[in-house]
């Protein structure tokens, strides 16, 4: 109990700093708006589901990108990193709570993406709303990670995209094959149970790992 | 409380400093001296727990939850207010009757009007007197304090004369400064280390 009450206060510190700042969420719903009424402008007059559901999830994963780059950005400037690793809670806390955060800020800047796209595009399917759950589960959990990781290189905006982008492409894959629908896929449980393998398999890494990211 | 034999650091190529010996026993006072990269903050950093020694060895009879470090940031939130960060670190550390205790520090540090405002809006001095009430938030067994009287004025300055004073003998302190003299008194060991 006393580590969710841990991840609540940290989580609950990031939505009020970003509340306070408004650095990432508005960046978030500009980029996603901005890249469906480009692409609505570009595509041919009726792109094919199996089209579009790619433009989906790359404009997520972008978007999320935004986000991620975003995560330890107060802890830099202001240094306050040490405070939290010399607090007695566990490290992972501090993981789990900016993947709660990062979470949080996604699913708002997809509540707009989402229609954007069944107003341009096609229909959102309930397989493809649920392979967007899911995928942000994992996006946030690695990517939350890798932004730890980054945020002490001076490289960090060249190094986040080039470690994440990597490991996310077994998030599109599934994602994509869950939302695309017949008659490409006939069913979408096999990539959505594929989606849940890997955000249990990486939530699990990232969350046993975080000590070490964050130990000098 | 804190016994070093030996301790180390370099990085890379770079020795900060080697073969340092330290005895701090529960209740004692010893003041860090140094020029300045002559390794105070290493030092300090690496007994609070938040860096590493390349060689020797440390031994802190406190856990995590027991230290209180003051360094040269702050380790707030500028776009949070004074309660709001001790709060997070109140609840962090599961310090008991919180809401009183944040109340008493941010009462006896001259904080307490300012309370609702944003840190971003404090001056520096303000900052370092609510860097202390963080420190102290959690009434910690061991403080390691790096340079704590760095952009006090002379009230803020006494307000920690008058904290270090009522903690000393019930609180063991790794303290550096570049004015010893300030401590002196309260001093029952020093730690010179060279450039």
């Amino acid at each position: 109990m006393s580590y969710l009450r841990d991840v609540g206060a940290l989580a609950r510190k990031d939505l009020l700093l970003e509340l306070r700042a408004r650095d990432t969420l508005p960046a978030m719903l500009l980029f996603v708006a901005a890249i469906f009424v480009v692409f609505h402008f570009t595509l041919p007059a009726k792109p094919s589901r199996l089209e579009t559901s790619g433009l989906l999830w790359v404009a997520i994963l972008f978007t999320a990108l935004l986000g991620l780059g975003r995560a330890f950005v107060p802890e830099r400037e202001q240094r306050t990193m040490d405070g939290l690793v010399l607090a007695p809670c566990d490290r992972s806390a501090i993981w789990l709570a900016k993947s709660l955060a990062t979470l949080a800020f996604l699913a708002a800047a997809e509540v707009v993406a989402l229609p954007l796209y069944a107003l341009f595009f096609h229909r959102v399917s309930g397989a493809t709303v649920l392979a967007v759950v899911l995928a942000d589960l994992g996006i946030c959990a690695v990517g939350t990670f890798l932004g730890a990781m980054a945020v002490v290189t001076r490289a960090r905006d060249l190094l986040l995209p080039l470690l994440f982008l990597p490991l996310a492409i077994p998030i599109v894959v599934g994602a994509v094959g869950a939302s695309v629908g017949p008659p490409v896929v006939a069913s979408p449980g096999k990539y959505l149970a594929f989606l849940g393998l890997y955000d249990l398999l990486f939530g699990v890494i990232c969350w046993a790992s975080f000590e070490y990211v964050v130990s000098e | 409380m804190l016994i070093v034999r030996g301790l180390g650091k370099r990085y890379g190529d770079k020795r900060v400093f080697r073969g340092i010996d330290l005895e701090l026993p529960r209740g004692g006072f010893v003041v860090v001296t140094g020029p300045n990269g002559s390794g105070k903050t290493t030092l300090l950093r690496i007994c609070a727990g938040l860096a590493t020694p390349s060689e020797g060895s440390l031994e802190r009879g406190v856990g995590r939850a027991q230290v209180g470090y003051l360094g040269h940031e702050p380790l707030v939130y500028r776009e949070l207010t004074a309660l709001e960060n001790l709060d997070l670190y109140g609840r962090l550390y599961r310090v008991p009757e919180r809401r009183e205790r944040i109340g008493m520090l941010l009462e006896r540090f001259d904080l307490w009007e300012v309370r609702h405002e944003r840190v971003a809006s404090y001056s520096r001095g303000m900052t370092q007197r609510l860097a202390l009430c963080r420190v102290l938030l959690h009434d910690p067994e061991l403080l390691v304090l790096d340079e704590p009287y760095s952009a006090l004025d002379e009230a803020g300055a006494g307000l920690l004369d008058e904290q270090l004073a009522e903690l000393r003998g019930e609180r063991s302190f790794l303290l550096a400064t570049h004015e010893p003299a300030r401590v002196e008194r309260l001093a029952s060991g020093r730690l010179a280390l060279a450039a």
